[in-house]
């Protein structure tokens, strides 16, 4: 069994329940053990870092040396966001006088002595695909899946160490080995408008309609996503992007999570299909029973 | 810069062109940027790749590859004063499309710190979103969606945007009424004291 420290994000506690529960339920599916960081607190997501980079680098770097205090050296987290801040101060942290400042902010010094992955990247390096495939007890047959990585989970490469930065296939792999049709997205790293949906909504609006139509273009029966904030902005603001743009999408946008744990046959309730706001059944109802499929 | 002056299209104004004398180049701007960023600013050509990436450009007064001619240039009062560098994304699309490797997105980051600290603030809500964001960290430790939403609405003035919405999360319990308060909570509070009182520049 692998052993990995876990930072949940302050997203996985609110927005994104469903995303923090089914990532929980297929870790534990996938014989990976989630060690939840004591007392962690927010990385200070883009905010922090628009503001200025040590105090940016401080809100992160009090999470890696909790880590560190658990005798610990690897921490995963679901979102991106987090990701990016915990890579971010990691990196910044690698000059000594970056550090110090960092440091000087705390009350317990960093070390620096950690590496944070996504729990995508840990699924698709340490597990053998082979090994979900044998687990997947209802295959996703019959529906067309559009994989939105979002524009930070791989870039800029020199930071992020995973995937491709232009076409990353990590959760087209794992969707195709539960079954599904991957459909080619375009749009797989493009931007969704962030956390701009209440400051300017009709920035998300421009942006999030563009990846909805973009693959509606494709024939998607559903997206599906990695990260709290862009399936927030699709599913959750999709009816103000078809008021905005006079549209009327209906697409479901799927953490790929539930969609892993379906296809493992993992408790519903873990799942959260309940949470998502445009109605999942408009793409698990496409699903062929494997009687039909044959 | 041979030449004395340069222009760049500017359509927010219905101008076709808009004339800066280089006569006014800030060389300690340049110099500051540079050193902030440690980023290479000379080494753009201007070829324009970081502005047909980039997602927020229907959005932007300036795009970012003009940002980057506008900096090389010393106009301080001009990038400072941007609305661009508050609509920025940070999607990373400029700085991984590069092809002199210039971490363009950082630079338009220390532009941002910089113009926060001259109290610029051309994209106020935006501004205010992300200080109402700070702001319930520093109480809770962690992010508090419906607090930061109420500290957001008072300080803009605006009334919230997201109303329709609010049925949607409520019903699915996604916005606790509770914050999730951390024992570590005076920690996080005290790297925000820290910070006020270090002032570090980085
Ligand atoms: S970035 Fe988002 S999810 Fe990550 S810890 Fe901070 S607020 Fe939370
Ligand atoms: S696509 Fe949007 S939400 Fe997703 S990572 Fe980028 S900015 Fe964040
Ligand atoms: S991509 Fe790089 S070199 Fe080209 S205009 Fe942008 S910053 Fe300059
Ligand atoms: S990081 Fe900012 S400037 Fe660069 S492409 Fe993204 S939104 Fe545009």
């Amino acid at each position: 069994m692998l052993k990995i420290a876990y930072y949940p994000g302050c997203s996985g506690q609110g927005t994104s329940l469903e995303y923090d529960s089914s990532t929980r339920a297929v870790c534990r599916a996938l014989d990976i053990e989630l060690m939840d960081i004591p007392d962690w607190s927010c990385c200070g997501s883009t905010p922090a870092h628009t503001v200025n980079h040590v105090l940016s680098s401080a809100l992160s770097a009090r999470n890696l040396a909790q880590v560190e205090g658990m005798g610990m050296d690897k921490v995963m987290t679901p979102c991106p966001s987090c990701l990016t801040n915990l890579r971010t101060a990691a990196h910044k942290m690698e000059d000594q006088e970056f550090r110090a400042k960092s440091n000087a902010l705390l009350d317990v010094p960093c070390k620096n002595t950690v590496n944070a992955q996504s729990v995508l990247q840990v699924l698709a390096e340490n597990v053998d695909p082979e090994l979900i495939k044998s687990k997947v007890v209802k295959p996703l047959t019959g529906i067309r899946i559009a994989c939105y990585y979002g524009c930070i989970m791989n870039r800029p490469p020199e930071l992020m160490r995973f995937d491709h930065h232009e076409n990353p296939m990590a959760m087209d792999n794992l969707m195709t080995a539960i079954g599904a049709e991957v459909v080619p997205f375009p749009l797989k790293v493009e931007c969704c408008g962030a956390s701009y949906g209440i400051p300017r909504g009709d920035i998300v609006a421009r942006l999030s309609g563009k990846l909805l139509d973009a693959g509606r273009d494709v024939g998607a029966d559903a997206f599906v996503t990695a990260c709290p904030l862009c399936q927030m902005n699709l599913d959750l603001r999709q009816g103000q992007i078809n008021h905005a743009l006079r549209e009327n999408f209906r697409i479901p946008v799927f953490y790929y999570t539930q969609l892993l744990g379906y296809a493992l046959g993992l408790d519903r309730a873990e799942l959260g299909f309940e949470k998502l706001c445009v109605d999942p059944r408009l793409a698990l109802g496409k699903i062929k029973q494997p009687a039909q499929a044959r | 810069m041979s030449t004395g002056r340069f222009a760049v299209p500017y359509r927010k104004l219905g101008m076709l062109m808009q004339i800066f004398d280089l006569a006014t180049s800030d060389q300690a701007f340049i110099a500051e940027v540079e050193a902030r960023s440690h980023q290479n600013i000379r080494t753009c050509y201007q070829c324009g790749n970081c502005t047909a990436g980039c997602p927020y450009t229907f959005a932007y007064d300036y795009s970012v590859s003009q940002i980057m001619r506008l900096i090389q240039t010393g106009q301080k009062d001009a990038v400072l004063k941007s609305r661009a560098l508050w609509l920025c994304g940070s999607c990373q699309s400029c700085t991984t499309r590069c092809p002199n490797m210039i971490d363009v997105a950082q630079v338009m980051d220390v532009c941002r710190h910089m113009a926060r600290e001259a109290g610029y603030a051309t994209e106020r809500a935006v501004k205010v979103f992300a200080d109402s964001f700070l702001a319930s960290v520093e109480r809770h430790g962690r992010a508090y969606e419906l607090g930061l939403m109420a500290a957001y609405m008072t300080r803009s003035g605006r009334v919230f945007t997201d109303v329709d919405l609010a049925p949607q999360v409520l019903m699915r319990g996604k916005l606790p009424f509770k914050p999730h308060p951390i024992q570590g909570r005076e920690q996080v509070a005290r790297i925000f004291e820290r910070f006020r009182k270090g002032g570090q520049n980085a």
